[in-house]
């Protein structure tokens, strides 16, 4: 699949903001005043930024509210609704750290809730395609879910918490990855079954069905890059736990500030090849896979 | 809406004959011609006449080799386009309700007017029935020629797909496949039609006709013919001096 800059900016951001919030929500980040201010605005500034990148991919943004009627049965649509649903919830309990307004902490109980409510739904935009076997996958939401909390951890949560956050997500990276590159053939797609014509025998491409590229070439079939996916996974896991890992072991509180960052520059590689990486059906009439 | 209606009174759909296709590539030239002034936004190319051509279309016919167990290696042109799944996950994963199917006749269509352009029905899609148009940034797919078929102001041979009516060797077929008794649906039974990847669940409506089996090769591939009678003795002769 096309790793498009605006969905990896969306996932990768908004991912980590709704982790933080959802920490600063429940407490496990006690501030209060100016210091609450700015922290709760970096979490809110994380998602919405996240979120109006993702606005960036559509052809006609100007419509974007009816994204918003379809929650019986889309995915993207629940995921508009519990993104807001989460912001607008959480405000009270940022507004109550900043003020000192001294509101209980369940209320921000239930913001956390639909933190990991929000970050499942934008999980399940990618899970549920049957067309793309190696998202269709319950690796999927645990991954991003994984991002979530390790990233949120890294700034508001114990650092021995925050470590071994960081340590399950280098884990739960690897191990979506093995699954991950066998899930095509166990999914069982092959040229042969994508036209039929495995009943009559082996089956090849003879000749393309036009000379110029399209748009499902260049959305679905997107081929750059594989070949570096061992050394760029390394890169990954360096950044989103090897580093972070290091930087929080030493006894300087204020690193958390550049491990966040290297684990964002680190989401947002993992991210890269979570859709470089993917294969969608469609490219076996093209003769992409065997 | 882009929840699924729970039954359809028609299936319409498409039965595409792979042993008649010949490749000719004119079914896309006619849904192209028609749906450039149809239904919805034309469908738009880029850079059309330059180096890197590049356009949105509904229909395109792939040519694949298929290669039986001793028997000569053999061509099929693939017609590809929207099959009009029963249970198509282009519809459900629509956010805005642009993406729909029809209860009265099966048909899957795009309401242009509330489309945002987000591609995710495309990713849905198995079989890459739907283009993104680069113009517009509206998802393009195939009608059915909706503006065809119920089309009283056209003579009435022509109310079928564009691609159906241009086909010149008979390969594409248009009907009713939810009615056993449809000229449709006993092609697909007479001739064993099948359905593509079944096994991810669509229900696709769409069926293909296989390639008939073809009898023995009238000689052996690359093995020398024997010359028999005057020509054998030539044959003979000539190898000697």
């Amino acid at each position: 699949m096309n790793p498009a800059p605006s969905v990896i900016i969306f996932t990768t951001l908004s991912g980590a903001g709704f982790g933080f919030l959802a920490y600063l929500a429940l407490g496990i980040l006690t501030v209060a005043g100016w210091p609450a201010f700015f922290l709760w605005a970096l979490g809110y500034g994380l998602a919405v930024v996240g979120l109006l990148a993702s606005a960036f991919h559509l052809g006609n943004p100007q419509r974007a509210l009816l994204a918003f009627t379809q929650w019986r049965s889309s995915w993207l649509s629940r995921e508009a609704w519990a993104a807001v649903a989460t912001l607008i919830l959480l405000a009270p309990m940022a507004l109550s750290d900043w003020l000192g307004l001294g509101l209980p902490r369940w209320i921000g109980g239930i913001g956390a809730v639909l933190c990991v409510a929000t970050l499942l739904c934008t999980s399940m935009i990618y899970t549920q395609l049957k067309s793309v076997p190696r998202w269709h996958d319950p690796m999927t939401p645990v991954t991003f879910l994984a991002f979530a909390a390790a990233g949120g951890a890294i700034l508001a949560a114990p650092k021995l918490v925050a470590i071994a956050l960081c340590l399950l997500l280098a884990a739960v990276l690897a191990y979506g990855w093995k699954r991950g590159d066998t899930a095509f053939a166990r999914a069982g797609q092959t040229i042969g079954s994508a036209t039929g014509l495995d009943r009559l025998g082996e089956t090849k491409v003879f000749e393309p069905a036009h000379t110029a590229g399209n748009y499902l070439m260049r959305e679905m079939i997107y081929v750059v890059g594989r070949r570096h996916v061992a050394k760029l996974r390394v890169i990954a896991l360096g950044l989103v736990t090897a580093l972070p890992v290091i930087l929080l072991a030493l006894p300087f509180p204020a690193l958390a500030a550049p491990a966040f960052v290297l684990h964002l520059a680190g989401a947002a590689c993992a991210r890269w090849l979570f859709f470089a990486q993917a294969e969608h059906v469609v490219g076996l009439y093209y003769g992409a896979r065997g | 809406m882009t929840c699924l209606p729970g039954k359809v009174d028609k299936a319409l759909g498409l039965v595409i004959d792979l042993d008649t296709c010949v490749g000719c590539q004119a079914c896309v030239t006619a849904c192209k011609g028609w749906n450039d002034q149809g239904y919805g936004v034309p469908l738009s190319d880029q850079n059309a006449y330059g180096a890197k051509p590049s356009g949105t279309f509904l229909n395109r016919v792939h040519s694949y080799e298929v290669q039986a167990e001793n028997a000569a290696p053999q061509v099929v042109n693939f017609p590809r386009s929207c099959l009009h799944c029963a249970d198509a996950p282009c519809v459900t994963v629509c956010p805005t309700g642009a993406s729909y199917k029809r209860s009265e006749d099966g048909i899957v269509l795009v309401n242009e007017d509330a489309c945002i352009g987000c591609g995710l029905c495309a990713w849905a899609c198995p079989y890459g029935a739907r283009e993104m148009d680069a113009d517009a940034g509206v998802m393009k797919k195939c009608t059915l020629c909706v503006d065809r078929i119920y089309n009283t102001h056209l003579p009435e041979e022509d109310r079928e797909p564009a691609c159906v009516r241009t086909c010149p060797t008979g390969a594409r077929h248009f009907g009713d496949l939810s009615d056993p008794t449809s000229k449709v649906s006993q092609l697909v039974e007479a001739r064993g039609g099948y359905a593509l990847m079944p096994e991810l669940g669509t229900k696709p409506v769409n069926r293909y006709l296989p390639p008939r089996k073809k009898g023995a090769v009238a000689a052996p591939v690359l093995e020398p013919l024997e010359a028999k009678g005057l020509a054998g003795w030539l044959d003979r002769i000539l190898g000697k001096i």
